[in-house]
């Protein structure tokens, strides 16, 4: 699918990458000191830190990934939303004012201020890389995502524009520029987003939505041809093989795939090999997704549309059972030659089933329970123990300021989230969503109102991921020349030569993100979220817990726990069934197990190791009387 | 203004106070919480497509329902931390008690 850059939309876009660029610019002079540039001084305003904390965590995942899952999948792409802001009631009542006090400039500072550790350093620091690192692949593959239609750039060439964008804004002012580019990025992306969602909402619903224009100005929208076998036969199509409910035909040479549904139709389905796309080399994909009836409305008047709806009545209608929603999936098929097909074909599903979980997330068997329980699970722990999140706590003058700003924080990406239902239906319902990029749904659902919205609403997103890029990179530079080399490795930096070596890591690890980026291409970004969260809610959050409630915890304890999470969780992950399907190019079968979510199995895990290791190393009370003596 | 060294806000009397209500409001959000993955995994879903309210069913009154109730506790939780703050600041009876 290609829609290529259009002037406004490249000077729209130019804008904001020069803004963003001027902020890191303006307040490079005043970063010089490591608190400064780690923790912008302590000194911003709790309202500011809270949209700043907004910016920060409505990433790509947020925007681009749970708008785009709930145009493909309905409802379980919401579960996101969901999980996403319930994890910041364990912010804001457990984490938010302990992490102020106890820390200055990272993660590591908090979980090891009771006990000056160094193995508590060392793993700490080596849990905020791999957390920042499984967070930055799906932020760059993103952006790869949005420059594609917005530029008519190729997706490596996003990748890289975020790196060098977001490296120069780390390495010039650290925490300061970045903070005041989320608050940019969070303000405008709140503001925006209501705007689509009130312009999804004065359209209303309509089986003849309209269509995104082409290059050549006509529609793009792709309506799949319904037939049966027999029709297909008489109108000269031959069929050269059968795969499961797909059935590729020829007709005048050229190949088509049609998939058969539960009352004997077939459907004419898109599809892509690795020479053609829709039976022509370096041929289209068209944008799908419409309503093919209206519950409580006859064939004319869902065709006329419903006109303007409130916010439950749009929900409702959508809801309604009689109504059906066209979602799109893909399917790996390989015909009599050996050749193989990416299909992506039409399912209608009933109003009911699109506004409720079930399509991605089965609750049927123990396993998909599991999965379920898991996900919700890793969402809701992970969000309080995000190093990029964590970080912004020092940002503020004092505990009381840490709470107001988790408060602001939870107003506007609880509002941003409840958007997201609508964007993401929105997309589903009038014709814009990639069947082979769901990432673009909500980029592409503000171009069918036009293109100023288009090119605002993409460079928004764009400036979405450089503000949690940014973040991401901040938490994790900190971690290499904070944590590492100076408190690990002792090397005794000074103020000065902490802010370079900060600044070094940066490089590096932006250098790593691209690289990451460009290999995860067309993964759905909140998908990858969901791992990052998991990683972390297994990793830090029963370290960050314990120490808080537990007395008898110990540095050892702590340490234990830290691995274990960080071994499980990816352990679990890199063996799981989604990596088997997707990055190794095998099938979900042949994987060694069937749970994609390790966060039930991992984060227990990771609790039982510190309470173990905590009870075996506990000091005797000889030791104790010792050690409180040294400490007054 | 912005690059000061990181300040250092000083003890907090009212902390175990803070601590203790986060706890109780934190536990109350995760039974709500483990309430709509519960009701989802036990009825394998079923319940989720009751039409609850306005046409609208229990997957999208309970899902929202959990956002618009974390925002609900969190301002409770900031009324109750805030007004502790200004009793133990103002010097009065619960300042030794909370520290």
């Amino acid at each position: 699918m290609k829609l290529g850059g259009t002037p406004l939309s490249i000077v729209i876009f130019a804008f904001f990458v020069a803004l963003v660029l001027f902020l890191s610019y303006y307040f490079a002079r005043r970063a010089k000191s490591a608190a400064g540039y780690y923790a912008a001084g302590g000194q911003i305003h709790w309202a500011v830190n809270g949209i700043s904390f907004a910016g920060d965590y409505l990433s790509a995942a947020s925007f681009l990934g749970i708008c785009g899952m709930i145009a493909t999948l309905g409802y379980d792409g919401f579960l996101y939303s969901i999980g996403y802001l319930a994890g910041w009631i364990v912010a804001l009542f457990v984490v938010a004012e302990p992490m102020k006090r106890m820390g200055k400039f990272t993660f590591t500072d908090a979980v090891d201020a009771k006990y000056d550790s160094r193995g508590i350093k060392l793993v700490a620091a080596i849990s905020t890389l791999v957390v920042s690192v499984c967070y930055l692949i799906p932020q760059m593959n993103g952006a790869g995502s949005l420059v594609e239609p917005l530029l008519g750039l190729p997706h490596w060439v996003g990748v890289i524009l975020v790196g060098v964008i977001v490296i120069t804004i780390v390495s010039t002012a650290g925490m300061t520029s970045t903070t005041y580019v989320q608050f940019l990025k969070g303000g405008l992306l709140l503001i925006f987003s209501t705007i689509l969602t009130g312009a999804v909402l004065v359209r209303g619903l309509s089986t003849e939505p309209p269509s995104l224009p082409g290059p050549d100005g006509k529609p793009l929208l792709y309506v799949p041809e319904r037939s049966t076998v027999d029709e297909l036969e008489v109108a000269g199509y031959a069929r050269s093989h059968v795969a499961g409910d797909f059935s590729k035909y020829v007709k005048d040479g050229k190949v088509t795939w049609w998939r058969r549904d539960a009352e004997g139709h077939v459907w004419r389905s898109q599809w892509k090999s690795a020479t053609e796309t829709n039976g022509e080399p370096g041929g289209l994909l068209y944008p799908v997704g419409r309503i093919r009836q209206v519950g409580g409305l006859d064939a004319d008047a869902a065709a006329r549309g419903t006109g303007p709806l409130s916010p439950v009545g749009y929900l409702a209608r959508l809801t309604h059972p009689d109504t059906r929603v066209e979602q799109w999936h893909q399917a790996s098929v390989v015909d009599e030659a050996g050749t193989k097909y990416t299909v992506f074909y039409p399912k209608a599903v009933s109003g009911t089933d699109q506004m409720k979980p079930g399509v991605k997330f089965k609750v049927k068997t123990l396993w998909e329970k599991l999965n379920f329980v898991s996900l919700m699970l890793a969402l809701f722990f992970g969000t309080a123990a995000l190093p990029h999140i964590l970080i912004r706590y020092y940002t503020v003058p004092s505990p009381a300021c840490a709470r107001k700003s988790t408060i602001v924080a939870i107003a506007a990406i609880g509002f941003f989230y409840v958007l997201t239902l609508f964007m993401g239906l929105g997309a589903a319902t009038n014709g814009t969503v990639n069947p082979a990029d769901n990432n673009m749904s909500a980029p592409l659902l503000a171009l069918s109102f036009g293109g100023v919205l288009f090119a605002i609403i993409s460079a928004i997103a764009f400036a979405t991921v450089l503000g949690t890029v940014a973040g991401l990179i901040v938490a994790a530079s900190g971690a290499v020349a904070h944590d590492l080399m100076d408190r690990f490795a002792q090397m005794g930096l000074t103020d000065q030569q902490k802010v370079r070596a900060g600044k070094v890591a940066a490089f590096g690890v932006g250098i790593v993100a691209i690289v990451l980026g460009i290999v995860f291409r067309g993964i759905n970004v909140s998908f990858l979220v969901g791992w990052a969260f998991a990683v972390a809610a297994a990793a830090n959050l029963p370290a960050i817990l314990m120490l808080l409630f537990w007395k008898r915890t110990t540095a050892k304890g702590i340490v234990a726990s830290i691995v274990v999470g960080i071994v499980a969780s990816l352990g679990i992950i890199l063996t799981g069934p989604e990596m088997f399907a997707g990055p190794y190019g095998l099938t979900a079968a042949q994987a060694w197990h069937p749970l994609g979510q390790p966060g039930i199995i991992a984060i227990p895990l990771s609790f039982l190791a510190l309470v173990v290791v905590s009870l075996v190393t506990q000091k005797k009370p000889a030791e104790q009387r010792v050690a409180s003596a040294a400490t007054g | 203004m912005l690059h000061g060294p990181a300040q250092d806000s000083g003890p907090d009397p009212a902390t175990g106070y803070k601590g203790r209500i986060g706890l109780v409001m934190f536990i109350v959000y995760c039974v709500v919480y483990a309430g709509f993955v519960f009701v989802n995994v036990l009825t394998e879903g079923r319940a989720m497509q009751i039409i609850v309210l306005f046409g609208l069913n229990l997957a999208v009154v309970y899902g929202m329902g959990l956002i618009v109730f974390a925002l609900a506790l969190a301002l409770v939780y900031n009324h109750l931390c805030t007004k502790k703050e200004r009793e133990v600041a103002g010097g009065n009876a619960g300042k030794g008690r909370e520290s």
